[in-house]
């Protein structure tokens, strides 16, 4: 990297862009602390650390935009290791999080089918057409993705990431780093750990190489260690909402998660999250709750429908009724269990494999069962996602055990993450509707 | 002259049901017709011929079910039509067990409980193969008068096994089975069994408690009463008016 590009970096990024941003979010405080009336009668105003929340998201993409001026930049699977990646000084760009960023601005649709025009069937995953159009059409809400000088998949989540990111690695010809999580179907197995280790421990020597540098176990350490820190924070922000009226819903959660998505292993990652549990922390005291006069509550099952956020919080909340947990957003909480800064090559080898989707579908029942009863719910909304497989397999069992162990009724709505063509509004308000009148709401 | 108790009307995708009640929740009156296109005009014209009907003079309470439930303004209250439905056939027969509903445009499976209650419900509103979309489609393709696909159906014990999972595919092979010399009796039997079979295997997915209730236009269709006794081998009741047991659910809803 010459000095032109750094300064060029620093210009635009560090003196131009993050200024910009930090503007953008005092203005958007103000606007909400100068009394800009909140209109919802049913839902409670959004968190306060939400300004903060849209700064670091636009804070990462501004980076990336000029990343390629400065650093290595490497792609990776929303859940792949990648402590070692950030101790290697890598920039980390996230196609599925930039996948639901557009899924979120609607604009998923025509990047997806900007991949289908390439050739691509209707039938991949949703957040891989949106990834591929972006890269085909070089367009993106984001402004300029940067290119990758390495790619790194994980199965943990699926198998589509595989062929996807043989994709990718084709298109932009770099070197592509895949780990093969074996599949935990009864308890995680010794051998399979050492497997994943010898993967990863493979994996930094082709990550060195491409960044040209030794990586340094202290800092690996140190990033594990806010890795921690930040899913311990993230997990006693989601167990508030054991508290009646639950203070967040998981529409809440599904923005929030963002920086723990993307921004693993930072500093400030870990700041934001002592920040937010400091608020939700305050709402509890208040007693306030997402939804005012809380009736009813429910757990979402898998991603979420990104470009429905908002309707589906007010069409529940005008009922009453509050999502409050979600096994999605409490996969990056469960990860805190495993984590070891003092041993974390093998402990990344044993938190990634316990990643949900890399568990079976009895263990997934077992967390909703356990949600069930910390959160008080007193139903289900499994969402089926034409897109994720791995995730919509078994629910059909998963539901009906559900109905019948705890007498809860619970429905499964069939929708896409972010494939605005695979969803329904007049048939999932139906069925929605005939759900919330089981529950006598 | 019967009291008018409460009117509850269904509006479906392929027709209008109105239903009147009295004080003893007896149905005394409905009126059937097709839906049309602009379906709030039509709906204010039918809610008239009741009010008419009974020469109303305080406009009775109005419980509107259906797709297009939310088209009808002056319904009191909204409900969906698998609430009603079960209220319904819950009036009728007394007993819990499991419901299966074909309408026109999808169809429902609805385990209730000993006091009438909802406990489950499976829908299928994805897939014309499910519903009387399917028969429809194919008697057209196959130049049978719809009412008498059932007839035809019975009037044969051969059956030409319909491998499509799909209304428009279905109507390629029929084609097909039509040009290699198929007897058009075996055809049509074969159609039923196909969306038998698809409706009996989401049926299990609530369970399938006896005895089985049936409900909606498609089940006026003898063969699908028939085959649907046959491939789940339960007692299959079938209400005087499986048309309008959404419409009448709602009717009851009123009291």
């Amino acid at each position: 990297m010459n000095y032109l590009n750094q300064l060029r970096y620093a210009l635009n990024v560090n003196i131009l862009g993050m200024n910009a941003l930090r503007i953008n979010r005092y203005i958007n405080q103000i606007r909400t602390q100068a009394g800009r009336k909140w209109t919802s009668e049913v839902l409670s105003p959004p968190l306060k650390i939400a300004p903060k929340t849209k700064e670091l998201i636009g804070r990462h993409y501004l980076r990336g935009n000029f990343a390629n001026l400065s650093q290595k930049v490497a792609w990776v699977t929303s859940g792949a290791p990648i402590e070692y990646l950030k101790a290697l000084g890598y920039y980390l760009y996230y196609p599925e999080n930039h996948g639901a960023v557009c899924g979120t601005l609607r604009v998923a649709e025509s990047l997806a089918c900007s991949a289908e025009e390439g050739g691509y069937s209707q039938d991949i995953c949703s957040y891989a057409r949106t990834d591929i159009g972006a890269v085909l059409s070089q367009s993106s809400p984001i402004g300029k993705i940067p290119n990758p000088d390495l790619l790194v998949a994980c199965t943990n989540i699926c198998q589509t990431v595989l062929h996807w990111y043989k994709v990718l690695a084709h298109h932009f010809d770099v070197p592509l780093i895949l780990i093969d999580a074996p599949f935990i179907y009864r308890g995680i197995r010794e051998h399979d750990i050492a497997f994943v280790k010898s993967q990863l421990e493979d994996a930094i020597v082709v990550a060195e190489q491409v960044s040209g540098r030794s990586l340094d176990h202290r800092n690996l350490s140190l990033v594990a260690q806010r890795s921690l820190q930040a899913t311990q924070l993230w997990e006693e922000i989601l167990r508030l909402n054991e508290h009646h009226p639950a203070p967040i819903s998981v529409v809440d959660q599904f923005i929030h998660m963002a920086p723990i998505v993307e921004m693993r292993g930072e500093e400030f990652t870990v700041k934001f999250y002592q920040q937010m549990l400091a608020e939700v922390k305050e709402r509890v005291r208040n007693g306030v709750g997402v939804v005012k006069g809380e009736k009813k509550r429910l757990l979402w099952d898998n991603l979420p429908i990104w470009y429905r956020l908002r309707f589906m919080a007010e069409y529940l909340g005008e009922r009453g009724v509050a999502i409050i947990a979600s096994t999605y957003t409490n996969a990056w909480a469960e990860l805190s269990n495993y984590i070891n800064p003092h041993d974390p090559i093998e402990s990344m080898a044993r938190t990634y494999m316990h990643a949900i989707l890399n568990r079976g579908t009895g263990d997934k029942l077992d967390v909703m069962k356990s949600m069930i009863k910390a959160y008080t719910l007193d139903g289900a909304i499994l969402h089926s996602d034409r897109s994720c497989k791995p995730y919509s397999v078994g629910q059909i069992d998963q539901r009906d055990r559900l109905i019948s162990d705890y007498q809860i009724p619970a429905v499964l709505i069939e929708a896409d993450h972010n494939d605005p063509r695979a969803f329904s509004e007049e048939q999932v308000i139906n069925r929605l509707d005939a759900f919330l009148e089981m529950l006598d709401v | 002259m019967f009291e008018l108790f409460g009117l509850g009307i269904d509006v479906g995708s392929t027709t209008i049901k109105i239903v009147a009640i009295n004080s003893q929740f007896e149905m005394i009156w409905h009126h059937l017709e097709p839906t049309q296109p602009q379906v709030g005009p039509q709906v204010k014209r039918i809610i008239k011929l009741a009010h008419d009907h009974f020469n109303v003079k305080n406009t009775p309470p109005l419980i509107a079910t259906g797709y297009g439930r939310r088209l009808v303004q002056d319904a009191d209250q909204h409900v969906t039509e698998i609430t009603c439905h079960a209220k319904g056939i819950f009036r009728e027969f007394h007993q819990k067990g499991t419901l299966i509903d074909i309408g026109g445009q999808d169809s429902k499976v609805i385990a209730i409980d000993s006091d009438g209650k909802v406990i489950d419900f499976v829908m299928n509103d994805k897939c014309a193969a499910g519903t009387g979309r399917f028969l429809e489609n194919t008697a057209r393709r196959l130049g049978v008068d719809i009412a008498e696909m059932g007839a035809k159906a019975l009037s044969t014990s051969d059956e030409s096994p319909i491998s499509s999972t799909c209304t428009v595919f279905a109507e390629s092979e029929i084609v097909s089975l039509i040009a290699n010399g198929v007897a058009l009796g075996a055809i049509v039997r074969g159609l039923h069994r196909s969306l038998v079979q698809r409706i009996v295997s989401m049926a299990r997915l609530v369970g399938l408690t006896a005895p089985i209730m049936l409900s909606g236009g498609v089940v006026l269709n003898p063969a699908v009463c028939e085959m649907i006794a046959e491939e789940t081998a339960e007692e299959v009741h079938l209400p005087q008016f499986p048309q309008l047991m959404g419409a009448y659910g709602a009717a009851l809803l009123t009291t």
